[in-house]
């Protein structure tokens, strides 16, 4: 078994038009430089000098890692990683959409 | 006519043309607009400022439209209020309310955006605007867009209350009440944005919309003589205002119409939803999401889009953010009411409260000029202070029983 990662619309360029690819269990940010190997130039749009991006949020198992153990959150086989940019917009499920303005 | 430079992502700095975009395609960060400072200096001061109409559009060089100004012509431009009798109960010296619970034409500074939204909404050819609201926006994009001419489509959740939703509709838009919370309704209108080519000032509109609330730190200065407060309290919701407040302030120092800046930048928050509160108070910049629970619904936003930078410059001006609970903030809706005659929204009360407890604590000191940003006007938000004001006093139609009341009173 591997990890499953939901890719976002803007990212799919990159994973030849696939929604969900395949990654290695282990660290997240060790999963970064996996699916770079595997899809270059991915892993410099979702993190920068080992960190992922402000405006890039990363849940495993639908729990938002800045909640876990950010970066060096550990990825078991079979769960699942979804990449959503913040404030992108769009039709993911389950997506959490940065909120911009209250009433 | 224009002194805009392009669209910058606020994380990478990459750089965009001028169109309703909002997120860098690269790093997903929001996009800002860039001014040529140096064409700007070169174009306004303060006299020129000072001959010109009193509305928002008296800064129109650092605002980002190409032509003349088009919508809310009459907005801006409030009372800054020295408010000795708040002032003396507190204990400060020199304490000021910038007044925008009278806004022209829907009593919020949400006019102030919206005005700024709609004109580039127009440069940009749109014929309709929306937006997800709940209140404050609501009223003010079916109000403005109505006088403009524009097609509205007001997004709000299925449960709010009548009389807010007889606000928005008196002025005729298309409202669209969703059964959903008000996330529910967000993230819906974000599908609609990608889909219909509608100006959604909060989403494809927003790096234009969020510059008009510079206008409110503009004015403060104006109205102070041209000096920057020592402190300034903003209410944070999004994060947004405070952030274009401090970067109003920066400009005109920039710019060369202040020469000196030493502002410290206060935050203030309800305790039912604080995460940038909570994130300053920890020393943290990983700004939490909570689920509101508060009175205070137009700040009501649990996961703050600006929330990161509002928290960097609170830090950077050396300012600090505090929350007060649901009581507090009704406390200070009385007491603003009771010593200055304003009667202000709960986002009023919050902002109120947290300032008398920075005041409280020595966070903000006595001996300095301090300005509280009242944002909204309280016979909005009437229903929080049920229960919580006195009953009128009862009478018979007669002197005797008039003078029975007045025994008691005095």
């Amino acid at each position: 078994m591997a990890v499953k990662v939901r890719i976002p619309t803007p990212l799919q360029r990159l994973t030849q038009g696939k929604e969900e690819v395949e990654g290695t269990p282990g660290k997240v940010i060790d999963l970064v430089s996996d699916l770079d190997r595997k899809f270059p130039g991915i892993g410099e749009r979702i993190s920068e000098n080992g960190k992922i991006r402000r405006f890039v949020n990363i849940y495993v198992n639908d729990e938002d890692i800045r909640f876990l153990n950010s970066e060096e959150t550990v990825i078991k086989d079979g769960d699942e990683v979804s990449i959503v940019p913040a404030i992108a917009g769009g039709a993911q499920p389950g997506m959490v959409v940065g909120t911009r303005e209250g009433e | 006519m224009g002194h805009i430079r392009g669209l910058k992502c606020r994380e990478c700095g990459r750089e965009y043309p001028i169109e309703p975009i909002y997120v860098c395609e690269f790093c997903f960060g929001p996009l800002e607009v860039a001014y040529d400072y140096k064409s700007i200096a070169k174009a306004l001061n303060k006299e020129k400022i000072e001959k010109r109409e009193k509305s928002l559009w008296r800064y129109r060089e650092l605002l980002p439209i190409d032509g003349e100004p088009q919508v809310g012509l009459t907005s801006g431009y409030t009372p800054l209020v020295k408010a000795d009798n708040l002032a003396k109960e507190l204990g400060v010296e020199e304490l000021y309310l910038k007044d925008d619970t009278v806004v022209h034409p829907t009593l919020s500074f949400k006019d102030r955006v919206v005005s700024v939204a709609l004109t580039k909404a127009k440069e940009f050819g749109f014929d309709t605007v929306a937006c997800a609201s709940t209140g404050n926006l609501a009223h003010s994009v079916s109000a403005h867009g109505a006088r403009a001419g524009l097609k509205r489509f007001i997004f709000i959740p299925a449960s709010l209350e009548p009389s807010k939703i007889i606000a928005s509709l008196v002025y005729e838009p298309n409202l669209v009440a969703v059964d959903g919370n008000y996330d529910d309704v967000n993230r819906l209108c974000s599908e609609i944005a990608n889909k219909y080519s509608w100006a959604f000032v909060n989403i494809n509109i927003r790096p234009f919309y969020a510059e008009g609330s510079k206008t409110l730190g503009f004015e403060i200065i104006e109205q102070l003589g041209w000096k920057a407060p020592d402190n300034v309290v903003v209410p944070c919701a999004s994060g947004s205002l405070l952030t274009k407040v401090w970067k109003s302030f920066k400009e005109f120092k920039d710019i060369g119409i202040i020469k000196e800046l030493g502002t410290k930048v206060f935050a203030a928050q309800a305790t039912g939803c604080s995460p940038i509160v909570t994130a300053i108070k920890q020393g943290t910049d990983v700004i939490r999401p909570v689920k509101p629970n508060t009175i205070a619904k137009s700040l009501a936003i649990g996961n703050p889009a600006d929330g990161f930078y509002a928290s960097q410059v609170v830090r950077e001006t050396g300012g600090d953010g505090e929350d007060v609970s649901d009581q507090e903030i009704i406390d200070a809706i009385k007491l603003l009411a009771r010593t200055e005659g304003i009667f202000a929204e709960t986002a009023g009360g919050v902002t109120l409260a947290s300032a008398k407890k920075l005041i409280a604590t020595g966070k903000i000191r006595r001996d300095e000029v301090t300005v509280i940003c009242i944002t909204g006007n309280g016979l909005k938000t009437q229903e929080a202070l049920q229960g919580n004001v006195a009953s009128p006093h009862y009478i018979k139609p007669n002197i005797a029983s008039f003078e029975e009341v007045l025994k008691k009173i005095s």
